[in-house]
């Protein structure tokens, strides 16, 4: 059969994450702080609606783009968050959550030999988008003493002639970084003058705890270039409702509406009227959410300032990325023998880029209950570690 | 501060003040003075604990009582529902709009307590001009709280 199959794809290194879960999954009673959804249920009020729209029989196609009713929410959404105007009939798009919006986005620009710069610590599905589209993935190394933000030097750095697209993926997991006014400004002046484009992935937009997020896309001269990608996942705890968006230029979402149109037809159609529902009356319930993911930050900081363990202060997502290197193991080694003596599991930061080495993800999309358990246990195994190297 | 501490301490009014500091990212003096405070200005007006009793052996009925009054004059509804929350067994006492004036809570050891109450001590009350009782016969939530609810971590063990 391996004859048959795709080179481009059989190339594409499998997820890291894949071989933890796996071992997590067969173990009884492993507490999981290696999760990247909320463990809130979606309100119910946006469930309410989801299953009011199938009692009344919506069970069909919507136009390719989405459901007119929702592309103006989202427009309203956008306007009155970041202050940029989109029009709902020919700058939105719907999608099958942020993930395809990121598939076709890509997929709609890329010719052979172009460049897309990805900053890593990411997400795991940029570099493998990147290349099934046909392009080369540039890595540029982010880094904690800069709170793992894109700097300038970097991007200049990282920029060819053949650079058609940056990858900016703010509020960030795994590290929890966000992109302050300052930031943008340096990203948006180098990108404007080398005339490369944005792909800004903001699915966390809703969760920041250092002042409002701002898209890259509300700076001057950056909405003709960027493409807005946001979705209902994160904020409203949707991530099974599949649903997702991408904001940008005419042309540009033309033509991704095209590949959409012929690969996926439309998103959910039970998902996007629950979605509307959800722009005009989820905001309290997403306040909630966000104060208490808040909560649980501030938890885990101080659990970690109070262990010893080196952490850089995240202010956005639901993740911390402490970093393990006084230990002298790989993020792999400390990750699984913490699952194997402590029954915790935890993500290795190298699932997330090479220079995640030395660092764990451990999201606090959970309750304060389950986190305090867990950091007892964490800090039983870090003083055991300390306790071997003393002696 | 206060309205996030206020919400914190709703849910769960055993959280101690250390912890309580760290989640809203304050100090513990300045949680503490704030709590005072709220306490002394009668925000905060009770620490309370919510008990499921079916699990226990001890039998409790609980009811809910519509009462229509007449107004006392110069006094309104106060005084009538000041006679009537006096009784200890007499849980909560509203104000309400519609039909009735006043709705009460009520919680005894039995069926023919409850209606004692009603005929003995409730009715015979100067401005009371009519009941309506009704029994709970089961809580499905209370206070904010689901009663007898599982939860399930059915997420997949790790995503990325």
């Amino acid at each position: 059969m391996k004859k048959f199959l795709s080179e481009k794809v059989i190339n594409i290194k499998p997820s890291g994450i894949r071989k933890f879960f796996d071992i997590v999954s067969e173990m009884q009673d492993a507490i999981s702080l290696g999760v990247g959804e909320p463990d809130f249920d979606t309100p119910w009020f946006i469930r309410d609606e989801g299953i009011y729209s199938l009692e009344k029989g919506r069970t069909f196609y919507t136009s390719n783009a989405g459901l007119k009713d929702l592309r103006k929410e989202i427009s309203s959404y956008i306007k009155r968050t970041q202050n940029i105007e989109y029009s709902p009939d020919e700058e939105i798009i719907v999608t099958v959550g942020g993930s395809e919006a990121i598939d076709i986005g890509l997929r709609s620009i890329i010719n052979p030999d172009d460049e897309v710069i990805i900053p890593q610590p990411s997400y795991v599905s940029y570099e493998p988008c990147a290349l099934l589209a046909g392009a080369k993935p540039v890595i540029i190394n982010l880094k904690a003493e800069n709170d793992f933000r894109l700097q300038p030097e970097q991007l200049l750095n990282a920029i060819t002639d053949k650079t058609k697209v940056l990858i900016l993926p703010y509020p960030n997991n795994p590290t929890g970084a966000i992109l302050e006014y300052e930031d943008l400004q340096k990203i948006a002046k180098i990108v404007i003058e080398k005339d490369i484009l944005v792909l800004s992935d903001e699915i966390y937009s809703a969760l920041t705890y250092k002042g409002k997020h701002i898209s890259i896309a509300s700076l001057e001269g950056m909405k003709e270039r960027t493409i807005l990608i946001n979705g209902f996942s994160k904020a409203y705890a949707m991530t099974g409702w599949r649903l997702g968006y991408a904001c940008g230029p005419k042309e540009w979402i033309k033509q991704m509406t095209k590949i959409h149109q012929f690969a996926i037809m439309c998103a959910p159609t039970t998902s996007q009227y629950a979605a509307v529902e959800a722009l005009k009356k989820g905001d309290n319930d997403v306040e909630q959410m966000r104060l208490s993911y808040n909560q649980r930050r501030r938890f885990l900081l101080n659990a970690f300032k109070e262990i010893g363990l080196e952490c850089f202060e995240p202010y956005g997502a639901f993740y911390v990325f402490p970093c393990i290197k006084e230990f002298n193991m790989t993020s792999e080694e400390f990750a699984t023998k913490l699952l194997m003596e402590e029954k915790v599991a935890v993500v290795p930061g190298t699932a997330f880029g090479d220079c995640g080495e030395g660092y764990l993800r451990i999201s606090y999309a959970y309750s304060i209950d389950n986190l305090k358990i867990a950091i007892e246990r964490i800090k039983n195994f870090i003083l055991k570690l300390r306790n071997i190297k003393n002696c | 501060m206060r309205d996030e501490l206020l919400s914190i301490l709703e849910k769960n009014s055993k959280i101690d003040f250390k912890e309580l500091a760290i989640l809203l990212g304050k100090s513990e003096e300045e949680v503490l003075s704030e709590i005072t405070k709220l306490e002394k200005n009668g925000t905060i007006c009770g620490y309370h604990t919510l008990i499921n009793w079916e699990k226990t052996d001890i039998e409790k009925v609980s009811a809910l009582i519509e009462v229509k009054v007449t107004p006392q004059r110069g006094q309104g509804f106060d005084r009538i529902a000041e006679r009537i929350y006096n009784y200890p067994e007499v849980k909560s006492v509203y104000l309400i709009s519609g039909g009735y004036d006043l709705l009460i809570s009520l919680e005894e050891k039995s069926l023919k307590e409850i209606a004692g109450f009603v005929s003995d001590k409730l009715a015979p009350l100067e401005s009371i001009l009519s009941t309506a009782t009704h029994f709970i016969l089961k809580k499905y939530k209370d206070h904010g709280t689901v009663i007898n609810k599982t939860t399930k971590d059915e997420r997949e063990v790790i995503t990325p």
